[in-house]
């Protein structure tokens, strides 16, 4: 037991847990009795001081630090891979170096994540399936919604982007691994601990946070305890984002293989190099406009307190410089995927690759003009309006760009209509409607009559769900191959498809209509004459969230058993396909050279890189390493 | 092929726009502004349509064209990796689109936040968790309701303020919005145009009583809301005398 306990792992992360909570009780009460504060055990204080600091000392403990403080502390250090790879699945319940099991890691926590929410979406249209109060009482109503929004953009939207990517984009350029491994892994580990955060504040006396994802001053500073959870797992969340996105423009900048220039990177590397860009400068901002409610909640600070000189509309100024690029976020990735899902299906090069990664650049510029568009209404000062929408209508030319650039893409080309494929159109035409509405919002006079409606509720969902999540589908059919070594059940697949195209529809689709119609969104009971459309909203919406459940079961299936994958089922040119599926422990024996674009269908003889021939025993039998070039 | 295309994209556009335009999108029009709005919308309906049915035609009659046959799965597309010409095309269409909406968005903007006459009635408009106050100066004296009444065809301005969190102070039917925040006073003026009870929303998450922060505006010809006016302004004097 002692020799576990000293082991980097669950044991010693439950111990560090525990000790943790006993440093933070120590701290606050000795810190009270020193400032002779009566009484010197506050329960609320212990909770916010212990919400910061125990998951470092489970971090500690489960050994994300190991490695550091026993090199920094002059002790020898081994570098023998020990804690590389997976050989069982235990192994991804440690802190793991390797970029795949750290991919799968985050796949797997971000998806169990949109369960949750998802579950939570279920339980709000419940509540919403006819006016007046039906299962829950507004205070577990606002915090189902609020908790439903968090769960989805941070625990699920963003770091399943940054998973799909962990996996693929090293393979991809035709690196070993990730360029900082082990703070790769310390990323990951983050994760769950603000998941698990947010999910705890339902335990608060008050119940969970229930601002809104948004949790705008002063409300959040005013709420009950709970708030402190979204406060503080929310630094956790970014610090992860963050971390993680240094990591991936050190390894796309100094790790891609001899030959890869800029412009032969696939688009998936532009779309994250692009979005790391976006991370690094925006997430900063989040943390501060967090930091500053909880300063002005756990300490009396007056930022957003009007009576003591703070100015509450500083806080959307703040909040929004990260959470509008943030939508970018939570897009760029879904573009890169799309990107190479239809090249391949399509047997043709993407359309004006050169534009794609331009645009790609163009919005992460024009993504940080635009912030004050979701404060239209704020009361902010009027002149800034009208710059404000020009620079949100902007956006628009260089996202026009790109769909068109899809659409032709598919013209004249040979097109296989599976299940990643349909994903890939289905989000064409579900992101097209979405991005049209997002023009009709930046059109201020608009706005002012649909702000913080249903109509809002139906745009953001045709983004995120019909844009960012028909994208993440996509990819994880796309490369579930390449991750599992087995192929998924392509009829199921196509049945999730279909079943989520149309409920989803039928269930954001009226959103935009009870919006423009005068629901306000983020209430619980409503006015008479919404009810029959919140039915039908709430009844599709269920079946949209039982279609996940065939997901879910195609997935887990066909992992255990589903019938073996070679090492390129679709024909792929990209490095990821020319190595076995799933790849060997260090991806590759002799870093590939590329030679050409990755996208050359249609050329004949094109090669885009050249994969070492990889030694044969690394490599099961009848998965060769190169027949993507035969 | 190109013209059957272009027949297909002008006959879908027009079923679209006309299915669009014949929904009963938005509620009564209460106000001088909202006809503008609806007018506004009937435009990016217009503009918007015929957008989203080009991008699928094109994807659909792809799918439907060149979709993989038996027999074809070792085929690859021709090797086309774009075309200038095009690309500038679908550059410079959505950005005069982009810049003439945005161009008639500004104009109306400045029309309906345009300074209100010297002069203009008042209405103090006070957003607490969960209730609206409105304070309205009158001959018979000051008048404070939760109730909100005011004389068709007369322009007025609301001056809005919050003691705590921030509402937003949105009635549907005048198609205006704007926040209630606490430490400034937002406002906005408009000229209701119909006789009538109208909602009030609070359309900022304000806490546990959002949902119920409503109430009603009534617009009322002129005489009748002196009348009323008068009444109220007795009782609100009565109430605070008994104080």
């Amino acid at each position: 037991m002692a020799s576990k306990i000293r082991q980097a792992g669950w044991y010693r992360a439950l111990a560090f847990t525990i000790l943790g909570i006993a440093v933070c009780i120590g701290l606050s009460t000795g810190l009270r009795a020193a400032f002779g504060l009566n009484p010197v055990y506050d329960g609320t204080a212990v909770l916010q001081i212990s919400l910061l600091m125990v998951p470092i000392f489970f971090l500690g403990g489960i050994g994300c630090f190991d490695y550091w403080l026993r090199w920094a502390s002059g002790r020898k250090v081994v570098d023998d891979h020990a804690d590389h790879g997976a050989k069982s699945w235990k192994d991804y319940f440690k802190v793991n170096t390797d970029h795949k099991v750290i991919g799968i890691q985050y796949i797997c926590v971000s998806f169990f994540f949109m369960f949750v929410g998802g579950l939570m979406a279920m339980l709000v249209r419940a509540e919403l399936a006819a006016p007046g109060r039906q299962f829950v009482d507004p205070n577990t109503y606002n915090g189902l919604f609020s908790v439903h929004a968090t769960l989805l953009i941070f625990l699920f939207v963003i770091p399943v982007f940054a998973g799909i990517a962990n996996y693929v984009l090293p393979l991809m350029i035709g690196a070993p691994d990730m360029a900082f491994p082990r703070l790769n892994a310390l990323s990951f580990w983050m994760l769950p601990l603000a998941g698990v955060m947010m999910l705890l504040s339902f335990l608060a006396p008050g119940g969970s946070f229930a601002a809104g994802w948004t949790a705008y001053a002063p409300l959040s500073v005013d709420a009950p305890i709970g708030q402190a959870f979204f406060t503080i797992a929310v630094q956790f969340a970014g610090a992860s984002s963050i971390a993680t996105a240094l990591n991936f423009l050190v390894t796309i900048i100094t790790m891609r293989a001899p030959g890869m220039t800029f412009f032969r990177m696939p688009l998936l590397v532009w779309a994250n190099f692009s979005t790391s860009l976006l991370v690094v400068i925006a997430t900063p901002f989040i943390a501060a406009s967090q930091f500053m409610v909880l300063l002005d909640r756990a300490l009396g600070f007056n930022f957003f307190n009007p009576a003591g000189g703070g100015d509450v509309l500083m806080y959307q100024h703040v909040f929004w410089f990260y959470s509008h690029p943030a939508v970018y976020i939570m897009m760029l990735p879904g573009f890169g995927i799309i990107s190479e899902v239809l090249a391949t299906r399509a047997r043709k090069p993407v359309f004006g690759y050169r534009m794609m990664a331009f645009s790609l650049l163009a919005i992460v510029l024009l993504g940080f003009t635009v912030w004050a568009h979701h404060m239209f209404v704020s009361g902010m000062p009027n002149w800034v309006r009208i710059p404000m929408m020009a620079t949100t209508a902007i956006i628009a030319i260089p996202t026009g760009i790109k769909i068109f650039s899809w659409v032709a893409t598919l013209w004249r080309g040979v097109l296989k209509m599976d299940t990643p494929m349909l994903w890939a159109t289905g989000f064409i035409a579900m992101f097209t409607l979405g991005g049209i509405s997002g023009v009709m919002l930046a059109m201020v006079p608009l706005d002012i009559h649909v702000s913080d409606t249903y109509f809002i509720v139906a745009h953001i969902h045709y983004v995120l769900f019909g844009g960012s999540l028909f994208t993440i589908f996509a990819g994880i059919y796309f490369w579930f191959p390449k991750m599992t070594g087995r192929m998924f059940n392509e009829k199921l697949g196509k049945i999730h498809f279909w079943l989520t195209f149309v409920f989803f529809n039928l269930t954001f689709a009226p959103m935009h209509l009870i919006g423009v119609q005068g629901m306000p969104r983020r209430v619980s009971d409503y006015a008479e004459q919404f009810a029959t459309w919140n039915m039908i909203i709430s009844i599709s919406s269920f079946i949209l969230g039982l279609s996940s459940l065939l997901f879910l079961y195609n997935m887990v299936a066909s992992w255990r058993s589903g019938p073996k994958a070679s090492s390129n089922p679709w024909n792929s040119l990209t490095i990821e396909w020319q190595v076995s599926s799933p790849p060997p422990i260090f991806n590759f024996d002799t870093i590939p050279s590329v030679v050409g674009g990755p996208y050359e269908y249609g050329v004949p003889g094109a090669v885009h890189a050249i994969v070492g021939d990889p030694a044969k025993d690394l490599v099961p039998a009848g998965a060769g390493a190169t027949e993507g070039h035969s | 092929m190109w013209v059957s295309l272009a027949a297909i994209i002008v006959v879908a556009s027009a079923i679209g726009i006309g299915i669009m335009l014949a929904i009963s999108w938005f509620p009564a029009q209460g106000s001088n502004v909202a006809p503008k709005i609806d007018t506004f919308w009937n435009v990016l309906i217009v503009v918007s349509v015929p957008i989203f049915v080009s991008v699928v035609t094109m994807m659909l009659f792809s799918i439907w064209r060149w979709r993989q046959r038996p027999g074809e799965e070792g085929l690859d597309g021709p090797p086309i990796h774009g075309s200038t010409k095009l690309e500038v095309i679908w550059t410079i269409i959505p950005t005069i689109i982009i810049a003439a909406l945005s161009t008639y968005a500004a104009i109306l903007l400045l029309d309906i936040q345009a300074a209100p006459a010297k002069g203009t009635r008042v209405v103090n408009v006070n957003g607490i968790q969960f209730a609206w106050n409105f304070e309205t100066k009158t001959d018979a004296g000051p008048v404070k309701s939760n109730l909100l009444y005011l004389p068709v065809n007369e322009p007025v301005t609301f001056d809005i303020r919050s003691k705590d969190v921030i509402h937003a102070f949105w009635v549907p039917a005048f198609r205006m919005q704007v926040d209630a925040v606490p430490g400034i006073t937002t406002s906005y003026s408009l000229t209701p145009t119909k006789v009538g009870s109208f909602d009030i929303v609070c359309a900022e998450l304000c806490g546990l009583g959002h949902a119920y922060m409503r109430s009603t505006v009534t617009v009322l010809p002129p005489a009748r809301y002196k009348a009323v006016m008068a009444g109220l302004a007795h009782a609100s004097a009565a109430v605070g005398g008994s104080k």
